[in-house]
């Protein structure tokens, strides 16, 4: 814990009119680590992506990367700064090929202009086939050799949950904020997920923020571990301890009924 | 949210231009004098007047937008469709004398009409042009919306002609009182009251009945609704209903007031409607008959008041750049309108 | 109609059956009473198709009761003969409301109101013959029009396949007569004496249709033939190619035909030519960046009036120019209104976007028409006395050569749209258009985009508007009404959202053939909004879809002979 951490949230607040999603958090993000959070549902855990990636302006508090503050920048600056996300439900640019989606995360790489590729001067012409071998080679990553042509929305499930993860990378950020990369698959899919998360974070090199749902991944995967509760943050740190915190097992048993996979302590 | 620099600068400069037009020029209106306290008078009973349709307009496009999030871009039309089918009834009772003789039941008949047909057609657009696109978003929904506002304009200028069919204006309608000193046309009086009467038995209908509690259910979350057992399905077609009964009373109020009749004349008090929806807010009721009244206060005030000052000739031809102004700085400033707070933090 | 549902291959109880069959009868009387109410059919029946035998107004209602009786007969689950019946059954019930109307036309006059029902359409419906024979002859056309139609449905491909272009062969040379033989009577010889065997003076004789539906059909017949007999394992055509070379005819046919046909269709091509420049225009900010712009025709109006001003020879001139010289600086101009409108507007997100966009129309409208800015655009009189074009010493001054102008003009401008569409730019708009919240998560400059767009879009737009000027040689305020806009949105959604040979067929078929009917043209906004209605629910990807589409389709080929293959996808080691 020696190092600066990469992400730090100080104070954030979100409010949506008279409901407070979110209450003075407090959050560090090791650089290099897969950081988790946690919390039954509607504890806030959205809408900390939100406020990170200023996709919502926060109600108050701040938000530094990489020794910048970005709250307060448009979210097209956010990613530029570097920082990239999928979304609880997917949402990839349906009618455009898979290939085309990861170009389209490129985009901040590509120097070419519109005049440019009207008249296809040679450097655009550099540009576009190097973007093309790139874009292939992140499809090959995330597994989808030969769908590159496909539209995104008729790819199976468990592939638009990865090309989306290929489309974030594309933006070459170093942190990927990641909201439940394993909702809605099956224990052996869920194991994959895992495998090929944990394949990013080592080929990348880059840190990850992440939501999750199931405590199996939770406890495998994290370095560190934030849980939410009702916009605020209950406990903190390494999984284990974590899993043991009376707050924590307190909040889940609360909503256990509601929601039996999340349970506390199962691992 | 932040924006580019470029853009503040161009909204900067929207904001400041329309500033300074309606400072300059109410400052100039003021001190050149030209206009009697009569003639300002006259300007704000008819701002009053066409604001009461507006607001009857705009009542439809907020319920029908609040309910399933579509802007019936055809609304002005089913508008129109009411005004000729009050026309085709008016017309033989001027000739014969009775609406002249019998002015009760002549409106009663020449209003049940128009909202007869203008209901059945906005109940046959949802059911046949709109209805298979409940789930779907993006754009295909409104470019059918146009689809239709275009065929039906089509249809009664096939069937009707195209030529401009001046309304009857009976005797009585254009009696006028004198209330202290001021001129107030009688015509004015009868559209704005009634306009008023009308908005009230709404508002109660949506307040307190059983459907207009669902109706507002939907509005607020129409999954939930559906998952507390609403019929969506229903709580539409009542939209619909309402919206109609509106356009239709409306339709035959904006032909009596402009005293006449053609294919195209939905099209624009539409488009101004849907802006004073948006003004007021759009979803809420309260909201849409505020922003009507203020549409056409600020429509038929303004050319006088902000334009003739800076010395801009025959400014009463320049109404609808007030009204087209006020509609896109109300889009791009406050899209959630004046009372519209919830709905728009929903679209976020 | 959606209550019923019978499994095929039961006996299913006849009512139902019958029950939908009448429904689907009566649906179509609706439409064919809407087309005859407002007077479309009255108006079709002024053309013949087969001269003395049968009008196009004929032809329709006939084609609505075979629809019927199609309709019917196609998903009926009973026996094929019965279905045929069915087809019988819905022709005759999608009469009956003509009937009706007949029968209460000849009973009271309602042309007081209904301007379209006049005793000539009296005397169509019953064939000139009095109500009583004329109305059952109505019914029984309708029965067996439905008939046809359900014995067609029900019939092999190899039929369909003869009779449908057939048919088609001999309506179009009959509603064309007088194009196709003005163009045929140049020639001397077989020509003409084929001319002379087809058509009489006044249009396609008996004879000649007869002859035009055997030979289409054997046509038809032949062409389905030697497609079968393609080996089935053949490796498919690449569709990318096909499509290319189908675009390069239709535009070689553009390219040649005006210098056939005169000056009449020349003119009619010049105005598609237009249409075709806007439509790539208007497609890239609706097709590929998702913004409905409904104010589109400001920026015709914008480039008509610049070269008006800048080239004209009346009072209103501030300058002189050569026309090619006022060209360029009216598409600058374009783009810089553009810009300056699109600067504080494109914060406003889809459907709102549609009506600021209107608004932003409608205002230049008010504008130019109105006194205040008439010193300068002439109000509602417009600016006269516009130039034509000249090279040289060589006035380009026939529609003809204009329409070589604009086809030049469209060609750059399908260049440019195609060159971005695969572009950088091209794909963050089709993002955008798919979501722009994510887009801009990616890092999209949203304004940024959205301006390119809406600027690229504008300068098309401004380029038409500068060839209209001078095509006029004259620029009125009514001439850039929002059904300009109207216009080239219907020809994109028919021709299929971002699709560049979309808007080349769409242009065609929404400007071209109205124009080409010419009395059609008043009706042509009713077929629009039919159109926009009827593609939105049956086909919004529009009758010629862009690439992706077809380009997918491809890829599943190929990925399934991938998987085939048994080669799992690559799993990296650790
Ligand atoms: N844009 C918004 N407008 C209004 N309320 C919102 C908005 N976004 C989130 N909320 C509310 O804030 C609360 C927190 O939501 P959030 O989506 O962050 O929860 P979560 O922890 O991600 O839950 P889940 O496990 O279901 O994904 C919820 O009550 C939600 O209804
Ligand atoms: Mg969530």
């Amino acid at each position: 814990m020696a190092d600066q951490p990469i992400l730090r949230c100080q104070h954030l607040t979100m409010r949506f009119g008279g409901l407070v999603a979110l209450s003075d958090l407090d959050l560090a993000v090791t650089e290099h680590s897969i950081h988790s959070v946690i919390g039954p549902n509607g504890a806030g855990k959205t809408t900390v992506f939100n406020c990170i990636t200023q996709n919502l302006t926060p109600s108050s508090g701040e938000v530094w990367f990489a020794g910048a503050r970005v709250d307060g920048l448009t979210p097209d600056r956010v990613a530029k700064a570097g920082i990239s996300r999928t979304y609880q439900n997917i949402r990839l640019f349906r009618n455009i090929t898979a290939l085309e989606n990861l170009l389209v995360g490129m985009h901040l790489h590509l120097r070419s202009t519109w005049w440019g590729a009207v008249l296809h001067t040679p450097h655009t012409v550099r540009d576009e086939r190097a973007a093309h071998e790139e874009a292939l080679r992140l499809l090959h990553f995330v597994g989808l050799r030969g769908r590159g042509d496909m539209l995104a929305r008729n790819l199976a499930y468990g592939e638009q949950r990865r090309l989306e993860i290929g489309r974030a990378l594309a933006t070459k950020p170093r942190l990927l904020l990641l909201d439940e990369p394993t909702a809605g698959m099956n224990p052996h899919e869920t194991t994959d997920m895992m495998a090929f998360i944990e394949r990013v974070r080592a080929h990348f090199a880059i840190t990850i923020l992440l939501i999750e749902h199931q405590m199996r991944v939770v406890m495998v995967m994290s370095d560190r571990v934030t849980v939410l509760d009702h916009g605020v943050k209950i406990s903190e740190g390494p999984p284990q301890d974590v899993q043991q915190d009376p707050a924590v097992i307190e909040a889940y048993l609360g909503t256990a009924a509601t929601r039996p996979a999340a349970g506390a302590g199962v691992v | 949210m932040a924006r580019m620099g470029a853009v503040d600068v161009a909204l900067w400069g929207m904001r400041i231009g329309v500033v300074l037009v309606v400072v300059v020029g109410t400052i100039g209106t003021l001190i050149k004098g030209r206009y009697t306290a009569a003639q300002w008078f006259d300007f704000v009973m008819f701002g009053l007047t066409i604001g009461s349709i507006y607001a009857q307009i705009a009542l439809g496009y907020t319920m029908v937008y609040g309910v399933l999030r579509l802007i019936n871009f055809a609304h002005g039309d089913i508008v129109m469709t009411g005004a000729f089918a009050g026309y085709f009834v008016a017309a033989p009772l001027d000739r014969s004398g009775f609406l002249q003789n019998h002015p009760v039941p002549g409106m009663v008949a020449i209003l049940v009409v128009a909202i007869a047909t203008s209901t059945t057609i906005a109940l046959l657009t949802e059911r046949i042009a709109y209805r298979p696109f409940r789930r779907v978003v993006g754009l295909a929904p409104l470019i059918c919306a146009i689809g239709v506002s275009f065929f039906l304009e089509q249809t009664f200028r096939g069937a009707f002609g195209s030529a401009v069919k001046s309304y009857p204006s009976p005797e009585w309608q254009r009696a006028s009182f004198n209330v202290i000193g001021f001129n107030v046309p009688g015509i004015d009086v009868l559209v704005i009251g009634l306009a008023l009467l009308f908005m009230l038995v709404l508002y109660l209908v949506v307040q307190r009945t059983r459907m207009g509690k669902a109706m507002r259910a939907v509005a607020e979350d129409g999954e939930a609704a559906a998952l507390m057992g609403i019929d969506v399905n229903k709580v539409v077609v009542f939209t619909f209903t309402l919206g109609g009964v509106m356009a239709g009373i409306a339709g035959v109020f904006y032909a009596f007031v402009y005293k006449q009749v053609y294919f195209f004349m939905g099209f624009t008090p539409g488009i101004k409607a849907f802006g004073a929806a948006v003004l007021g807010g759009i979803g809420s009721i309260p909201g849409a008959m505020l922003g009507g009244f203020f549409l056409g206060l600020v429509e038929s005030v303004g050319p006088s008041l902000f334009l003739d000052g800076i010395g801009i000739p025959a400014p009463y031809q320049l109404r609808d750049l007030i009204a087209f102004t006020l509609l896109i700085m109300v889009l791009i400033f406050r899209p959630q309108g004046i009372l519209g707070e919830r709905m728009a933090k929903k679209r976020a | 109609m959606s209550g019923v549902h019978t499994p095929p291959g039961l006996a299913a109880p006849i009512h139902p059956i019958l029950r939908r069959a009448v429904l689907t009868g009566l649906a179509f009387g609706a439409g064919a009473v809407h087309l005859t109410v407002v007077g479309v059919v009255l108006m079709l029946h002024q053309r013949w198709i087969v001269v003395g035998t049968l009008s196009l107004g004929e032809a329709t209602l006939l084609a609505i009761a075979a629809g019927a009786g199609a309709m019917a007969a196609a998903n009926a689950g009973t026996a094929a003969g019965a279905r045929i019946m069915l087809g019988l059954l819905a022709g005759a019930v999608a009469a009956a409301p003509l009937a009706a109307l007949a029968v209460l036309i000849d009973l009271v006059s309602l042309r007081a109101i209904f301007i379209a029902l006049s005793p000539d359409l009296l005397a169509m419906l019953t064939l000139g013959l009095g109500p009583a024979t004329g109305i059952a002859l109505l019914i029984a056309g309708g029965a067996g029009a439905g008939l046809l139609g359900a014995a067609l449905q029900q019939s092999p491909r190899a039929v369909i396949r003869a009779v449908l272009p057939g048919a088609t062969a001999v309506v179009v040379a009959g509603v064309f007569q007088e194009l196709i033989q003005l163009m045929l009577q140049q020639y001397e010889g077989v020509v003409n004496d084929v001319r002379a065997f087809l058509y009489s003076w006044e249009g396609l004789n008996p004879a000649g249709a007869i002859t035009i539906f055997a030979v289409t059909a054997l046509l038809g017949e032949a062409v389905g033939l030697r497609r079968r007999r393609r080996p089935a394992h053949a490796p498919p055509r690449d569709p990318r190619r096909a499509r290319m070379m189908r675009a390069g005819i239709a535009l070689l046919v553009l390219a040649v035909l005006p210098a056939f046909a005169g000056s009449y269709i020349g003119q009619v091509l010049m105005l598609v030519g237009l249409y075709i420049l806007m439509g790539m225009g208007l497609n890239l900010e609706i097709g590929l960046a998702g913004l409905l712009d409904l104010g589109f025709v400001a920026f015709f109006a914008v480039g008509a009036y610049t070269t008006a001003l800048l080239t004209t020879e009346s009072a209103h001139a501030l300058l002189h120019l050569s026309y090619w010289l006022a060209m360029p600086v009216a598409v600058l101009l374009s783009i810089l209104v553009g810009v300056l409108f699109g600067l504080p507007v494109l914060g406003v997100r889809g459907d709102y976007l549609a009506v600021a966009t209107l608004g932003l129309g409608e205002i230049v409208r008010v504008i130019v028409q109105s006194d205040f800015a008439a010193p300068l655009l002439g109000g509602a009189q417009g600016i006269l006395e516009i130039p034509k074009p000249r090279i040289g010493p060589y006035v380009l001054g026939s529609p003809v050569a204009l329409f070589y102008v604009t086809l030049a003009a469209a060609g750059v401008a399908a260049f440019v749209a195609w060159r971005l569409e695969n572009s950088r730019l091209g794909r963050a708009w089709m993002a955008l258009r798919d979501d722009e919240d994510v887009a801009q998560a990616l890092g999209i400059n949203l304004i940024q985009c959205k301006l390119l767009a809406y600027g690229l879009g504008a300068a098309f737009a401004g380029l038409a508007g500068s060839i209209f000027a001078t095509m006029l040689t004259s620029v009125y305020p009514s001439s850039f009404q929002l059904l300009i806009s109207i216009n080239v949105l219907a020809l994109i959604i028919v021709g299929g959202m971002g699709s560049l040979p979309g808007v080349v067929l769409g242009a065609v078929a929404l400007i071209g053939l109205p124009e080409l009917l010419r009395e059609f043209g008043e009706y042509r906004y009713l077929f629009y909004g039919a159109v926009l209605i009827v593609m939105m629910r049956l086909r919004p990807e529009g009758l010629w879809p862009s690439d992706v589409r077809q380009r997918e389709l491809h890829a599943r080929d190929e990925t399934l002979a991938l998987d085939a293959g048994s080669d799992p996808l690559p799993v990296q080691p650790r």
